[in-house]
């Protein structure tokens, strides 16, 4: 399936761009007249992966964070957000909610879950020395209402 | 990240506003646990009625203060918070830190 537009980003991951990734991803998707409730959606899972590049994958050292986002017929959102930190080696366990490493008891263990239901689907793929992708999907239904 | 802290005889306000992620929660975090600290409150409301978004950084700067109230003997609640915002508290149970007037706006969701 050939998408009907799409857009690439890359950024460092500094913290800063955690609010620019997320506004970026939903001023391309605004083209699709998504309701209040959608976008909203759309940049909590946006933010929650790009947070995980930055404080898990590359661990507040500055990497890069790819963003490819697709538009399909039908109005599919199609984003892959990937960086190229330290993976994860037990992907099952990283997504159980609640399940963080951070030790500071201010981070919740919520990313995934919260880019699971917040979205259509979640696919999540990692090799340990090579970073860490995710893909999100959701399809506009709204049309603004 | 904006927030307005009111301090009274038994209880901290914090109002806060805008937009709460990773990037910003340090300095929202560091604003309330300094007036907690210097006053010792027996409640600390969080005003959510300002923000416009949150993510899950939210959540871990309301379990924090949780934590943090908990070990001074303290109780958390949270008011004014946005339809998207009691979405993301709905992900972690954290429901029952809201108001009352909240709680019956929450079940109509």
């Amino acid at each position: 399936m050939k998408p009907v537009n799409e857009m690439k980003l890359i950024f460092e991951s500094r913290s800063c761009n955690e609010s620019f990734a997320r506004s970026a991803v939903a001023a391309f998707v605004a083209v699709l007249d998504p309701n209040f409730e959608e976008i909203s959606d759309i940049k909590t899972a946006v933010s929650e992966a790009v947070t995980n590049c930055i404080v898990h994958g590359y661990k507040n050292d500055i990497g890069k964070i790819y963003i490819h986002a697709k538009i399909f017929e039908g109005a599919l959102v199609r984003i892959s957000i990937r960086d190229r930190g330290c993976g994860i080696r037990d992907i099952r366990k990283a997504m159980e909610p609640l399940y963080t490493t951070c030790e500071t008891g201010e981070r919740a263990g919520l990313g995934f879950s919260i880019m699971e239901s917040f979205m259509d689907k979640l696919k999540v793929s990692s090799k340990p020395g090579k970073g860490t992708g995710v893909t999100l999907e959701k399809t506009i239904v709204s049309k603004g209402k | 990240m904006p927030v307005e802290i009111d301090i009274d005889e038994k209880s901290v306000t914090a109002y806060i506003s805008g937009e709460i992620d990773h990037h910003n929660a340090v300095n929202l975090r560091n604003e309330i646990d300094e007036a907690v600290e210097n006053s010792y409150p027996e409640l600390l409301i969080l005003d959510f009625g300002g923000v416009t978004f949150m993510d899950s950084s939210g959540i871990g700067l309301v379990m924090g203060r949780f934590k943090l109230m908990k070990n001074l003997s303290g109780r958390v609640m949270i008011e004014n918070a946005p339809a998207m915002i009691k979405k993301v508290m709905r992900m972690a149970g954290i429901e029952k830190l809201l108001s009352a007037e909240n709680k019956r706006e929450a079940s109509l969701l």
